[in-house]
């Protein structure tokens, strides 16, 4: 259908902007539905270092999400994993490796990769950019870390000595050195991640660098430097890099936002959403659903002068969890959902959504969207609320993923799903 | 709400700054020069600093005031609208160059201009009286300036009948003053559209949104402009007439800067605003309901489609697609950049060119790339800079659904 005449309303409204927004407006568009795509800002995708972490604690530190996804689901029945097949995580992750343009991403669920983060921590990822699998300490040999002075929000030493410590801890231990290389400035006292990665996609500012490096490097170690080698030409800087240097060469995302990986995957998809036809409305907020009859036809949109209503046949509902607005906690104490106004499973008015302690199992976090085997938000009796909305992403309660690592899995498999689902019932 | 209350959720909005800098990744002036540290750290963060009316941070005044910050946040953070209100205070406190006083009033220069049209298009085209200008007042030797039509689009529509229309919308055009003293055969295409699909068309009296003005951070003056414009078009807001602007900038102006950047608020606003579509919008709006006229010939052209800043600010996403792909036979390209650098009056200004250009410099190469007979954009000054950056004709998409209707 795409690029033929679009003389009545769209198909289906994706909420959100986010990793699963994207995915399944890009799905449904490159199906030939007409998607409009609302978001009321950029999504997390920017921030988070776009690794596909898909099970990394269970509590306990998983080596394979795939082997440990069925009985993590049996251990937590609320959670979107129930939901989600181990067949279907690997689908999706298929589907992202196809869809993303600017570099490879490599690793699949069966095996996690174990990353080094910017404050030398292994992180337990199934699926990450090329540009990264090189740090997996589980191979790894002999490692220099090297930071660039005019860049504050990235310190080899830490990562390093922390590294270190933390590998010998898994009983692997890695060798780190810290290394700082002097880079002119060109009269800026610093950079931040996303001004230096668009120096790098100058070729005389990378020589620079190589030459840096083959200086400061020695014969077998292999090249930690913060995820910022470039924008849309990753690839082409991080290979030049590696070539010049004669090491492997490995990106670590930066602990302080933005998140230059994150920009490029989120630019890979936007790319393919509109390659596809897909619309993509930024800055504007649903509030409420159309409704005729009880049936819902369509979402309320909230835009420069006016509240007015876009038609569809189905919605997928993407809007995140508490950190993006999709989920928000209203003075009483209680959790509601902003975009549909849908049912939330957490915390009522007046209960404990906080507990006292930092580290605690707070009940909050675990707030969201409660849906039914084909990603339908219910009810507290477990029926749909609207046959046509399929949820996707954080806005689906039921996980903690910053202590299992999970979000962006949950989030890809979802969105993937909501897809599916629709262009089951599209025909 | 009142205006006071409506001033403070604007400002109050940057409690919500979780400095997440997804503004500073999207702002492209930053992208280009360190002179301007980027939305956050000019907006939410120096914002903190100002209390009582202090000015801070001189660099805020190398904002374009594009507006895209405030699109990209995902916490509903004003930005853009908090760096609007700033730099007033600033330059009130700092003074106001005389450039800045004249530049921001199209109806002077469009009143003063028109009847002389010939010698201030030659004036204006002379490099000579260009680089006097320059050293003068401080506008660019280079800076894309429009030309004065002669014949403004008022005078023509006059003169002509009531465009026949066997329909029964009720639209009042809101022509600004770019199609009115610039590109007065918009305005008449824009009629003929409109007139096409069934709609009466009226002109209600009309000047300028002040717009200008309000970027340039002459505010006192601004409110005046708009509150007159406001008054005109109220009585057919309130008479249940669509209001269809064809400069998106100035459409903006009265869905929601007037609001929330100036402070007015009163129910001639209200109305007004709740009424006022751009024309694409308005076209596509039809489309949806099936209403649209779909009778287009082929148009066997390649061209680009370019959606300027201030038009994103609508959150309607970029209804001229929909509509451009009904056309037979055309090649639409949607390019990807946020901002073609001009931002109104911003790159006419003697130290601001360059950075304009730097900005629009993506968009120039995109355009060149794609090689179109026409860079279709919304915006009337984003379209003089794409034709000083690229070279190429530069209309508007109404322009293009005008020639596929086959309207003349
Ligand atoms: C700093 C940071 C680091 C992270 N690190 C990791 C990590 O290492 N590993 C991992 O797996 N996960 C990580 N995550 C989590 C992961 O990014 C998220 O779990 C996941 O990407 C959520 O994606 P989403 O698409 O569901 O929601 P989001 O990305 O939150 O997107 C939500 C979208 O909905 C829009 N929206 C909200 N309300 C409305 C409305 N009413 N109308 C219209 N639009 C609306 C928002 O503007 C946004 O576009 C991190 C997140 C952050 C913020």
């Amino acid at each position: 259908m795409t690029g033929q005449p679009r003389t009545a309303a769209a198909d289906v409204v994706v909420l959100g902007g986010g990793m699963a927004g994207l995915v399944a407006a890009v799905r449904l568009a490159e199906a030939g539905l007409r998607v409009v795509t609302v978001a009321k800002g950029h999504g997390s995708l920017r921030l988070s270092p776009a690794t596909i972490d898909i099970l990394g604690y269970g509590p306990g530190r998983v080596d394979s999400p795939a082997q440990a996804l069925p009985g993590f689901a049996e251990a937590h029945p609320g959670h979107p994993y129930a939901v989600v097949s181990p067949a279907a995580v690997a689908m999706s992750v298929q589907w992202l490796k196809e869809h993303v343009d600017t570099y490879s991403y490599v690793g699949d669920p069966s095996a996690n990769m174990l990353l080094p983060t910017a404050i030398g921590v292994p992180r337990p990822s199934a699926v990450a950019p090329e540009t990264m699998a090189g740090g997996d300490v589980r191979t790894a040999g002999p490692m220099a870390i090297a930071g660039l002075g005019v860049f504050k929000d990235f310190h080899p030493a830490l990562a390093a000595e922390n590294l270190q410590a933390a590998t010998a801890a898994y009983g692997r231990p890695v060798q780190a050195r810290p290394v700082l290389l002097d880079l002119p400035s060109a009269g800026q006292p610093d950079f931040g991640a996303v001004g230096l990665a668009r120096r790098f996609e100058d070729a005389a500012f990378r020589s620079q660098v190589a030459a840096e490096l083959r200086a400061a490097v020695h014969g077998e170690e292999t090249i930690g430097m913060p995820a910022v080698l470039g924008m849309d030409q990753a690839r082409s800087a991080w290979t030049e890099l590696q070539q010049a240097t004669g090491r492997p060469v490995f990106e670590i995302p930066t602990a302080v936002p933005p998140s230059v990986p994150g920009m490029r995957l989120a630019s890979a998809l936007h790319a393919r959403l509109r390659r596809a036809g897909g619309r993509f409305v930024l800055g504007a907020e649903a509030v409420g659903p159309q409704l005729s009859n009880g049936t819902l036809t369509g979402v309320r949109i909230s835009s420069a002068a006016r509240v007015a209503p876009r038609m569809c046949r189905w919605v997928v509902l993407a809007t995140g969890g508490l950190a993006s607005g999709g989920i928000e906690v209203e003075v009483s104490g209680a959790a509601s959902e902003r975009a549909l106004g849908l049912p939330v499973h957490g915390p009522g008015p007046g209960d404990a959504g906080f507990l006292p302690g930092y580290w605690d199992d707070h009940p909050m976090e675990t707030a969201g969207l409660r849906v039914d085997s084909r990603l339908r938000p219910v009810g507290p009796g477990g029926e749909p609320v609207y046959p046509n909305v399929y949820a996707a992403g954080a806005v689906i309660g039921g996980a903690r993923p910053w202590r299992e690592k999970s979000g962006d899995g949950i989030s890809l498999s979802t969105g993937y799903l909501a897809a599916d689902a629709i262009l089951e019932e599209a025909g | 709400m009142t205006a006071e209350q409506e001033f403070d959720f604007i400002r109050d909005s940057l409690d919500h700054c979780v400095k997440c800098t997804i503004c500073e990744t999207a702002c492209p002036v930053a992208a280009v020069t360190p002179l301007f540290p980027g939305p956050k750290y000019v907006g939410p963060q120096a914002e903190r600093f100002r209390g009582a009316g202090q000015s801070v941070d001189a660099s805020l005044d190398y904002c374009s005031s594009c507006g895209i910050c405030t699109l990209a946040c995902p916490q509903g953070v004003h930005v853009a609208e908090i760096n609007s209100r700033a730099r007033a205070v600033m330059k009130q406190q700092h003074g106001m160059p005389l450039r800045d006083q004249l530049i921001a009033r199209p109806p002077l220069q469009g009143k003063l201009g028109t009847p002389v049209a010939p010698v201030a298009n030659f004036v204006l085209s002379n490099r000579l009286a260009r680089l006097v200008a320059e050293k003068t007042l401080g506008i660019h030797r280079n800076a894309p300036v429009p030309k004065f039509a002669g014949r403004t689009f008022r005078s023509w529509a006059r003169r002509q009948p009531a465009p026949a229309s066997a329909g029964t919308r009720r639209v009042a055009y809101f022509h600004g003053c770019s199609t009115n003293y610039f590109e007065p055969g918009l305005g008449r295409k824009a009629v003929a559209v409109l007139a096409h699909n069934g709609c009466q068309v009226v002109l209600p009296r009309q000047g300028c949104c002040g717009l200008p003005l309000q970027s340039n951070g002459i505010f006192d003056a601004a409110r005046g402009y708009v509150r007159r414009l406001v008054a005109g078009l109220a009585p057919y807001a309130k008479q249940g007439y669509t209001i269809v602007a064809t400069s998106t900038s100035c459409g903006l102006m009265l869905k929601r800067e007037a609001r929330e950047i100036l402070g007015v608020e009163d129910d001639d606003l209200r109305a007004v605003s709740s009424q006022t579509y751009d024309i694409c919008e308005f076209l596509a709006g039809l489309a949806e309901a099936g209403e649209l006229q779909t009778d287009f010939r082929p148009v066997p052209l390649t061209v680009t489609y370019h959606a300027p800043c201030q038009q994103q600010g609508h959150n309607i996403g970029k209804p001229a697609l929909d509509l451009l792909a009904l056309v037979p036979q055309l090649k639409v390209i949607e390019l990807d950049r946020t901002c073609c650098g001009i931002a109104g009056t911003y790159g006419l200004k003697r130290e601001k060119y360059d950075i304009a250009m730097q900005v629009g410099s993506g968009l120039f190469g995109d355009i060149r790339a794609a090689r179109p007979d026409l860079a279709v954009c919304d915006s009337e000054t984003c379209r003089w800079q794409i034709t000083h950056g690229t070279g190429r004709t530069s209309v508007h998409p109404v322009e293009i659904l005008h020639r596929a209707y086959g309207l003349g």
